[in-house]
Order: structure tokens, then sequence, then C-alpha cells
């Protein structure tokens, strides 16, 4: 093997066909296949006391609607608890089409099919459902308070409470008996993930062979298979989940089985016909999931140096009307909040509650903004009461290098404990202090200020568990041609793993990258992975095509010592420019498309590179199976833990309150980088949806959970003229968990963002921001003092 | 009660292409669906994201608020259509290629539609001025720093090669 392309900023393999308008989403498939449109709740809360179709049998083109009662036992049954957790003890998961009740606007009820989408969307219009309004619960102050009810059988509206302490102490007496002490109430809005292509699925039933294959636009297309094949009562080999190119998912397409990947493949096996749902922006609002909104209380206590003695934290989370995903989101928040630090005793407990509101489930970061938000409001609050510098009070809380690993004595979401594995924080930080100008600062905010201006600096770090389990795989094959196919299981969404994986396993066999295609996300290829989410996709895949590809290398020089003959071992060869050859002796050498050809003896030639392998060619056995192929797994022992920091100058308007960030500093460290290109980009992405969380975009619901904002004209997605120019600086501090001592790095640029941010406009403004996103108006309303504490 | 259906003759990438279409049919669902030129994304349907934009005799419009017989008789240009005679890469892609302007993909068509237009206006824009001309559309990917860089070689690679016909 090479290193020839690791770390190598490659342009991307996918782009061209991307470029050219030939790319193949969900909805440029399946031209001729019905089309399938949802009649939506329009309320929050309701019992349904009828559903009147007559009015839709009318329309021209219409073939089916579909309420709850068609639905055969299996389908009617509730959705699965994806992740069962011991301290969920209420969990609800919603039905494919709403069973007599529904429990927050855009749950579907009615599925109609028709010749196109068009006549589908007239259908249903003329469906009328009957509701019997109840009072909604919209918002975290109204579900704490439980005067009403989302699930009558779910008591307080709490879906679970979970209490986690780290080992070091009682929490509460380390801050009690601490020489100084704060307590800070936060709060995080909702957002949502947002990818500019909605969810889809097409799927096409063969009643001649039994069989059906579903198209879907998911982050996890094997575990979309088992579900539907169970749903459906089909053997899994029965089915097929093939995803397509993916415009964007951000965690919301890892959420399955949504009812429409069930409904639509039924209805397809129903029908004997093809059957297409593309989701339109409006539904993607409305029904599918959301992130983010928490409230938080911290109590902290510390020293005269700012070093934390102890910290109790409790987080309020809104999970919506359900809880398919479990308590990811939350799991994550309450552990992923100790950063970089070393916090004395910890104590955190969660509540998460449910709401008449579409669901929560993870979106990029899943729970880490909030989490950081609490621990770096909390850092900078101890600065400003000691009267100490923000980022010196950071420091003094820092976990050493000399400590790694360093068990923060909590349980991750993956179930493993909560160990980092490798990192440098010190020097992270005194990168950040010189990329974003720290110590310069204040003669800077003189010299504006001279001008009539106004500006802050603010920094924010953390740590991010990424590469969970349990675990991806690879098959890669060297074909007779010399052209080498990587399948792996898992999916991609635009972060550049057709190049990427083609990079690592280049290196392994010694070929061009050109020469190396790689598939992902479909079942009929490889058929047992995860999926891509969680920042874990080049960690444990990019591992499993370096083992897959690591075996074929070791095939082939076991089949080429065998063909070169004259005593040649094994061990003697190495795989370099598409040939095997002696290390020693170059002369000696066979090309590795010929070892394809040798590895599957045939009694056939149907060409000339067949030939060669024939029984009467002179080429001796090696004996081994056939096929230049193998399949790799990599299952990792635990999470590996990426870090950074961000600093961030800002500067507020002092008469519109309109706040404007001036520059944008990235520290990042996510282990050895298999392509700086691609990691620089996920870095920028990450930091617009970020600065997007913090100054922008926000999901409002009104008293009665009604989506206010459900479009781009009023749900604020920066666009280019609000997000700044980012300086990025990289670290490496391999993994040593991982054979390539990679570290994930999808996440990482949102994490951060919204702390950094508001740590900036507290500096410029020299007021108190306990809550975020932010606006210019509700900035001009904390400058009057009316809001907030 | 089936649709009465419009003769539209449209002139698409270069191209006449006739089709009958019912009165409400979306331009941009007349290319997808009556054309099956499918480079053309919807990413909103309300005509923020700017993921459909198309040219219309060279100016860029937002192919989900306009109805296909209302470009009957006029020229239309799709992603396919910024290509290279030959089938290369168009400058703008191009660009996009080398400068990583592109993640998923899904809005790219709408950027290179808006980007080949706006430098037909100004060949050789400041990096200010490439912020303003792609602040119509989204991107949720790529946080947009190396899309103006894409315009700024955009803008290089069509000299380039104007000047080397």
């Amino acid at each position: 093997m090479s290193d020839k392309y690791l770390g190598q900023p490659l342009v991307r393999k996918e782009d061209p066909r991307l470029l050219r308008g030939d790319g193949r989403y969900l909805d440029d498939l399946g031209h001729d296949a019905l089309a399938a449109a949802f009649v939506r709740s329009p309320v929050a809360h309701a019992r349904i006391l009828d559903i009147d179709v007559s009015d839709a049998l009318d329309v021209d083109g219409l073939v089916a609607v579909y309420t709850h009662e068609d639905l055969p036992d299996r389908i009617a049954e509730p959705l699965p608890l994806l992740i069962p957790h011991p301290d969920l003890t209420h969990p609800r998961t919603p039905h494919c089409l709403a069973n007599g009740e529904v429990n927050h606007v855009g749950e579907a009820v009615v599925m109609v099919v028709a010749t196109d989408r068009y006549l589908a969307e007239d259908a249903a219009e003329r469906i009328v459902v009957t509701y019997e309004q109840l009072p909604p619960v919209v918002g975290i102050g109204a579900a704490r308070a439980a005067e009403r009810l989302v699930h009558e059988d779910v008591p307080g509206n709490v879906a679970a409470r979970s209490v986690q302490v780290n080992g070091k102490g009682d929490a509460h007496q380390a801050i009690a008996a601490a020489p100084h002490r704060l307590t800070l109430d936060l709060e995080i809005e909702r957002s949502a993930s947002m990818p500019m292509e909605g969810k889809g699925v097409l799927a096409r039933w063969d009643a001649d062979d039994k069989t059906l294959r579903v198209h879907s636009s998911t982050q996890t297309s094997t575990s979309v298979r088992l579900a539907v094949a169970a749903k459906l009562g089909l053997p899994p080999d029965r089915v097929e989940v093939v995803t397509p190119d993916v415009g964007g998912g951000f965690g919301v397409k890892i959420v399955h089985p949504w009812p429409e990947e069930i409904l639509v493949p039924w209805a397809a096996m129903t029908l004997g016909r093809d059957v297409k749902w593309a989701e339109d922006r409006r539904e993607h609002f409305i029904s599918s999931a959301h992130e983010r909104g928490q409230q938080q209380r911290i109590e902290v206590g510390f020293d005269g140096s700012g070093r934390l003695h102890g910290l109790s934290v409790e987080i309020w989370h809104d999970n919506g009307a359900y809880t398919p995903y479990g308590i990811i989101v939350p799991i994550v928040s309450s552990t992923q909040l100790l950063g970089p630090y070393k916090v004395g005793a910890y104590r955190v407990e969660f509540t998460s509650l449910y709401t008449n509101t579409v669901m929560v489930t993870p979106y990029r970061g899943a729970g880490r903004p909030q989490g950081v938000f609490a621990m770096e409001r909390t850092m900078d609050a101890i600065a400003e009461y000691l009267g100490l510098d923000r980022l010196a009070v950071r420091e003094a809380n820092l976990i050493q290098p000399e400590e790694m690993p360093y068990d923060q004595g909590l349980v991750f979401q993956d179930g493993r404990p909560l160990i980092y594995d490798s990192g440098d924080y010190p020097k992270m930080l005194r990168m950040i202090r010189e990329l974003v100008g720290w110590d310069g600062f204040e003669a800077e905010r003189e010299a504006a200020a001279a001008e009539g201006r106004r500006i802050g600096i603010g920094v924010a770090a953390y740590v991010e568990g990424t590469g969970m389990g349990p675990y991806e795989g690879a098959h890669v094959k060297v074909e007779t041609t010399g052209e080498v196919v990587v399948s792996a299981g898992l999916t991609t969404q635009g972060q550049g793993h057709y190049t990427t994986l083609a990079q690592i396993a280049a290196d392994q066999l010694g070929v061009a990258v050109a020469d190396v295609t790689v598939v992902t996300g479909d079942t009929r290829r490889f058929k047992y992975a995860v999926g891509t989410f969680a920042s874990r996709a080049i960690v444990t895949s990019g591992n499993a095509v370096a083992v897959a590809a690591g075996k074929v290398a070791e095939k082939a020089k076991r089949v080429a010592a065998a063909a070169l003959g004259g005593g040649v071992e094994p061990g003697e060869l190495e795989l370099v420019d598409g040939l095997v050859r002696h290390r020693d002796d170059h002369t000696v050498s066979i090309d590795l498309r010929t070892v394809a050809v040798l590895s599957n003896p045939l009694r056939y030639a149907f060409d000339e590179a067949a030939k060669a392998a024939t029984q009467f060619a002179s080429v001796s056995s090696s004996g081994e199976e056939p096929g230049l192929e193998a399949t790799g797994y990599y299952m990792p022992e635990r999470s590996t833990f990426a870090a950074g920091a961000h600093g961030v100058v800002v500067e507020t308007d002092p008469e519109t309150a309109d706040i404007r960030i001036l520059r944008y500093c990235v520290v990042h460290d996510c282990g050895v980088v298999v392509n700086p290109r691609i990691v620089e980009g996920q870095v920028h992405g990450g930091v617009a949806q970020g600065v997007g969380g913090a100054l922008y975009e926000r999901i409002v619901y009104d008293e009665a959970g009604q989506l206010v904002n459900a479009s781009y004209m009023d749900f604020l997605i920066p666009f280019a003229t609000e997000v700044p120019q980012i300086t990025t600086a990289h670290m490496v501090t391999a993994s040593g968990l991982n054979p390539l001592g990679l570290k994930g790095a999808g996440e990482a640029g949102v994490i951060p963002t919204s702390a950094a941010i508001a740590s900036a406009i507290e500096d410029a403004e020299r007021l108190t921001i306990r809550r975020m996103p932010i606006s210019p108006s509700e900035l001009y309303e904390l400058r009057k003092g009316r809001v907030h504490a | 009660m089936s649709e009465q259906r419009h003769q539209v003759t449209v002139t698409v990438n270069g191209v006449t292409r006739r089709a009958e279409v019912p009165a409400r049919r979306l331009l941009a669902d007349f290319l997808r669906m009556d054309l099956r030129l499918t480079g053309t994304h919807l990413g909103c349907e309300h005509g923020v994201c700017g993921a459909c934009t198309v040219l219309l005799d060279g100016v860029p419009v937002r192919s989900c608020l306009i109805f296909a017989v209302s470009v009957d008789g006029h020229a239309v240009t799709t992603v396919e259509g910024c290509c290279e005679p030959a089938g290369e890469l168009g400058p703008v892609q191009q660009a996009f290629h080398e400068c990583h302007g592109l993640q998923c993909g899904f809005c790219t068509p709408g950027f290179i539609t808006t980007i080949t237009a706006y430098l037909e206006e100004n060949p050789k824009p400041t990096e200010e001025e490439a912020r303003e001309a792609i602040g119509g559309n989204l991107c949720r990917c790529t946080g947009y720093q190396n899309i103006v860089a894409a315009v700024l070689r955009a803008a290089e690679l069509k000299r380039e090669r104007e000047a080397t016909p």
C-alpha cells in the first residue's frame, strides 16, 4: 500500500455528472410512475370524526385513495421505535396514516394515488376531513406545565427522564462548597435540517419475480430495506433499496421508515404499478423532523481562577409529538456539553417532553450545539463574574494532552464510555487566539469606537464524538479491465465519498484514483451497513474500504506469486502503478488486471484477456476462490473524538441593532485528513448552518400549533450575502482507535457557532445573552432591558 | 373532467421542442416531465431557492413560477445547455469542479445558469460582485465560499476560452 492519495486535495469524481445536469435524484426517476399525494392534518391536536372522499372520486386520473382503515395489520400498527432506551419510559411513534387522532399539523391522514402529481393534489384537495379539535400543547413551557396532555396516557407529557453523573463526587455539594457560584437559564429555539431536496420514495413491484425495488432519498438504505420487508411481510431477500443521488440530508433523512417509505411500496404492490412520492417544501416543513429546541438551567461552582469544581445541568428537551428516534438528541446534549473541559463533579438531568409539533430527531450537530451553548455561555459568565479574560477561564479548565485518553465518566450515545481518544486542546486554543486576533482586539475595538462603530469578539470550543459503531462494510473488486469497484454499504448526500473512498482504495491497491468507481447506498451491491450520520462515514466506511482493499491486495499477491513462479513469495511483492511487482526486482511484475483475469479460472474464453485464464494456458493455479475481490468490515471499539474552536468578530449597528459578522475563524482537528478540500467544504457548510441557527433560522409555531413560517420566504436560510468568509486552520491529532487515524468532520462547523456568536455580540454590546437565535429586533429589545435578566 | 391541452413550441438548448400540455403545467415540470430534462431541480416551488433557475431568452428566471404555455415561441437554456458544444464542461461547470463549489449538487443547476448569464453581463467581477451575483440562490451544503471562488474562476476560464477559440 502507498499513501499517494491519502491527504491529497483531489477534485471530486462525482462532480462532472452533477454539473452537467445528469444527476439522478429521486424525482428524476420513475417518469411513468403513478404519483402519490397526502392529505395532512391542518390542526395540531384533534380527533378525526369523519373522512369524506366522495368528491375526490370524480377527479380524472384518480387511481386510489387510502385511509388508516384500508391498511392491513402490520402497516396499520404504529411505526417502530428505532432506538429504545431504558429511560424512555413513554415512547410513542406515529402511524403511517393517522388512526383516529392527529398530534401535529402535517400528520398524514389520507394517501391519494393518481396518474400525475397535479391530479393527485386535485383529488387530495377535495377530500373533507372533519376534526374535533383538542387543546394543543405548544412550546416547552406548556409541556412542562402539563395543564394539557399531548398523549392522554403520558403523564406530565414526559417521554423520558434521565440522570447521569460523572463519578467525581456529588455535584450539588461541590457547587455549594466552591468559592463562587452562578446560575444560568438558557434557551435555544427550534430549527431544521432543510436539505434542498425533500424526501421521496419510488417503488416498483415485480409481480413475476415477487420482488420489490424501492428508491428512497434516505441516509440509510440497508435499514430501510429491513424495515420495509418487516412491515410488508416480505422476506428481506425480496426487497432491495437503492439510494439515488440525494440532495442533502443533514440528519432528517436518517429517520426511517417514514410513513411514505412504507405506504408507497405497499401501494405499488397493491396496485401492481410503479408509485412515486416526492415531498414538496411545505410538506417538508410540516411533516419532516425538526431539532434544537431546549431550555437549560445551569448551576456552576468555581474558584477565583475560574476553575470549575462542580456543574449541575437540567435540560428540558422538546421532542415533538413522537419519539421514533428515541432520546439520542438530549443524550448527546448532556454528554457533549462537557467539551474539552474538566468540570469537577458533574450531574446532568434531562426531561424529554411531548408537544403537538413535528417530531424532533437529529439535525447536523444533533444536540451538540445546545450542549456547547450551555458550557460556553457558562465559561463567559464565569469570566464576566470574576473579571477575567474569557480565553483564560477556558484555558484553566482544559484537559491536557498528557491526560489522554481521558474518561469523562459518562455513557455516550453509542452506549459506550465517553472516553476521549486524543486531542491537544491547549494548542487548539492557542491557535484560535492567534487566528482571530484575540490579543490585539482591544486596540481594534478602540479604533472602531473612535469611528462610532461597535464591535465584539467571541470564541467557543467543542469536542465531538464521531465515527461511532456498530460497524460499516465494503466490497472491493478488481475487474479484468483493471477497473476497481468499491461498493460501500452506507449512503452519500454530498460528502464526496465517491472520491474519498476511492482515494483510500487506490492507495491500498496501487492504482490510479481514476480507475476506482465507488457505489454507495445500494443494497443490491452491499447489504450490511448502518448509515451516514453522526460524522461517522469516513471513519467507519473509510476503514472498512481499507480492510477490504487490503484483503484484495493480499490475494493479488498470492495469485501473482503463483503466476510469476520462480520461487517468488507473495510477501516479496508490492502493488504499484497498476502492477503487482517484486519489491526489489521491478522487472518481475504482472499487470493487476491480468491477476484479476487469473483470479477467475475459466473453461471458456470469450475475449483475449480470458484466454490467459483457461485450463490450457500455461499459468499455474493459485488455488484461491474465484474473483479478485473481498469484503471487509470495520467495527470501532468506541467513538473517536474530534475537536475545534471558533473565533468570531461581529459588528452591531448602534441604531438599527443589525448584526454583521466581520470575520469568522475555525481551528479544526479531525485527525488524519483524507481530502482537505472536502473537509474544508464540510466546515464551510457547517458554519453557514451555524450562522443560520445563530442569527436567522427558527421554526415558529403559534399558540394553536400552526407552523407560521413554513416556507423559504419566512424561514430564513442564509444566502451568500449573510455568510461570512471563513478562515480555517487545521490540526492533526490522529486517532489511535482506527488503522487510518481518522476522526469525523461532517458536523463540526455547526457545533459552536451559536455559542461563539452569542459571546461576540455580548462582548460588543456589554449585555447578557441567554437565548439564541437572536434577531436585530431582539437585540434592540435587549438593549432596552425589557427582555431577559 | 379532463384538462384542455395546449401546443407549446420552445427552443430548448438550441433545439426546437414541441409538446401538448395543460395550461397549468409549470415550466419546470414541462422541462422535467415532458422533455425529460431533469437537470432543472425544484427546491421550494415558491420562487425563493433558485434551484429551478433557467435562462429565458438569456435572462435568469424561476421556472417554478412560470407556466410552460407562457414561454411558447421563446428560447430556454437549462443546465444541460451550459456544456460546451462538444459536451465538455462549460466554463462555469468547470470552475465549480475546480473550486469544490458543489456538495450534494441539488441547487447547483440554478447556480450554473444564473452565473452563466451574469458573466455575459459582467465578464470580470470582483469578489464582492461575485457574492452579490449569487445572492438570490440558496445552497444548504457549501456555505457559498467556494461558489464565490467558482464565479471568479469561471470568469477567467471564459476569457481564456474566448481568447483561444
